[in-house]
């Protein structure tokens, strides 16, 4: 598949955007996050600016973006509509929040208002990973590792983010350090598995069944239906950089996970204000890996299409 | 409304295409492009279409594939076009109700005043039945030439989708697959008609006949030795082949 930028940015940073927003709600409900105007503030604007930032991408990417609110209409049976009106609806509950942890952060409503927001946080996240792994025609999205590496990834770099401002703003929260780091453990983890996943299986669905004459014999294509590119193969046809992927992946846990958990752990050692460089670098490197991770989630993806278009599986 | 109906008529409007009999010549994709190119779905954007890397809207591509090997190999030629799926993936993913299948004859649309332009629907379907209009910024796909099939305009022989209307070996059958009781329905129960990638679930109403196993594709043991190519005839000819003989020293 086609790894169109606005995409991956779009996925990376409101990932993270929501995972940040996810953390820091449960956290305050737990009382484990204290209310601090300078620190709560820069988490809010922070958790909200990569959210609108990756919305405004995604929107961007759209044919008609100025039809882009009629995609909240079919939620009954689309997750991309989902996840329009989960984006949407949480935006209110997210400034209720923010701005409640300042002053009513002993009220019930504010407390409502904050599981609201990390319950939509969740849900939109959700809803994004879901509109990859409920298409059949790709075999490498439909699996349930890629709900997982959403969620477990969009809590991960919202983990060192609320780590890198909590140590710039000397805010005590125990253990966020080693918190970051399970997380990049269980990230990681999960990418692996998912790459041996999809080294492993194929689609069900072959050259042989895409046409029907398996019962002739091995089908192979003749002549294309056309002499140059056209959507299908813009769009669905994507091979480049696949065979590059291996030491992509590498690239990916090494400057992705590896980099930021060693430079978490660093920071653990740290005065609080010295150590918030190492670990807003961390939030940076894993990023960066996040999105050469995001660039092969998709090129890596094979859609049943190109069996018409040569390929010997999908 | 993306959600499937709830109610169908059980009509099911769809195309049979025999890969014994399609020859490859692309007129129905040719014709497909010229009717819909002022049809509803009008224009169907080409970008430098007498340029080095012409590129537009089809929603009929006819592909060409080799089956088997050696005597008993075939080549088949393969039209593929939107098959109408009863379970269409394309439909349900679609965020704004854009893309809707309808209950009275199961033809899928696309409304492209509703489109957002997202593609998810391109991805959704797994035979690359949909082309996206990069100028018009909206999906585009097959109609089954609603503004044939319906159109009291045209002389009743016409009301067929373009690419039914132009296939010059009759390889093309539209019907109500609905229908058991249908000539398209039978043609399917007789030959043995199949669906694409059934392994996927999507129900596809279009079906394909397989090549049938005829005498031109039988065994090396049952043709005719090449000797009894030569021509043979009256004394012209065999004046011709005489020569032929002659000058092949």
């Amino acid at each position: 598949m086609h790894p169109a930028l606005s995409v991956i940015v779009f996925t990376v940073l409101s990932g993270a955007g929501y995972g940040l927003l996810f953390l820091a709600a449960i956290l305050a409900i737990g009382g484990v996050l204290p209310a601090a105007f300078w620190f709560d503030g820069c988490v809010a604007v922070l958790a909200l600016a990569m959210i609108s930032i990756g919305l405004s991408s995604s929107v961007l990417h759209l044919g008609r973006p100025e039809r882009a609110w009629r995609a909240m209409s079919q939620w009954r049976s689309s997750w991309l509509s989902r996840e329009g009106v989960t984006a949407l609806v949480c935006y209110p509950a997210a400034l209720m929040f923010a701005t409640g942890w300042l002053w009513w952060a002993d009220s019930m409503w504010w407390r409502l208002a904050a599981a609201i927001t990390a319950v939509l946080a969740a849900a939109t996240v959700a809803c994004t990973a879901m509109i990859y792994a409920s298409l059949k025609p790709v075999h490498q999205w439909r699996s349930a590792w890629v709900p997982a590496a959403y969620g477990v990834l969009a809590l991960y770099s919202g983990c060192l983010w609320l780590d890198a401002l909590r140590l710039g703003f000397d805010v005590p929260v125990p253990h966020l350090n080693l918190a970051a780091v399970a997380l990049a453990l269980a990230g990681a983890g999960i990418k692996i598995a998912y790459w041996r996943h999809i080294e492993r299986t194929r689609s069900p669905a072959t050259p042989e069944s895409a046409t029907g004459l398996g019962h002739i014999g091995k089908v192979r294509m003749l002549d294309p239906p056309h002499t140059q590119e056209n959507y299908l193969l813009r769009e669905m046809g994507f091979k480049i950089g696949r065979k590059h992927r291996r030491k992509l992946r590498r690239i990916c846990i090494g400057l992705g996970f590896a980099a930021p958990a060693l430079l978490v752990l660093i920071a653990d050692f740290l005065a609080p204000t010295a150590a918030a460089a190492p670990a807003l670098l961390a939030a940076l490197l894993a990023m960066a890996g996040l999105l050469i991770e995001r660039w092969l989630f998709f090129a890596e993806a094979r859609h049943t299409v190109s069996l018409y278009y040569g390929a010997e599986a999908a | 409304m993306t959600s499937l109906p709830d109610r169908v008529s059980g009509k099911q409007l769809g195309l049979v295409i025999d890969l014994d009999t399609c020859v490859g010549c692309h007129a129905c994709a040719v014709s497909c492009k010229q009717w819909n190119a002022g049809g509803v779905s009008a224009p169907l954007t080409d970008f430098e279409p007498y340029g080095a890397e012409p590129s537009g809207v089809w929603f009929n591509r006819v592909h060409s594939f080799e089956a088997g090997d050696g005597v008993d190999g075939r080549t088949v030629h393969f039209p593929k076009s939107c098959l109408h799926c009863a379970e269409p993936a394309c439909v349900t993913v679609c965020p704004t109700g854009a893309s809707y299948k309808r209950a009275e004859d199961g033809i899928v649309l696309v409304n492209e005043d509703l489109c957002i332009g997202c593609k998810l629907c391109s991805w959704a379907c797994p035979y690359g039945a949909r082309e996206f209009d990069d100028d018009a910024g909206v999906m585009k796909k097959c109609t089954l030439c609603i503004d044939r099939i319906y159109n009291e305009h045209l002389p009743e022989a016409e009301r067929l989708p373009a690419c039914v209307a132009s296939c010059p070996s009759g390889a093309r059958h539209f019907g109500d697959l609905g229908d058991p009781s249908s000539d398209v329905s039978k043609l399917v129960a007789e030959r043995g008609g199949f669906d694409l990638m059934p392994e996927l679930g999507y129900r596809p109403v279009n079906k394909y006949l397989p090549p049938r196993r005829g005498a031109h594709c039988g065994s090396v043991a049952g043709r005719a030795p090449a000797d009894a190519l030569v021509p043979t005839g009256d004394a012209a000819s065999k004046l011709l082949s005489w020569l032929d003989r002659l000058l092949s020293r």
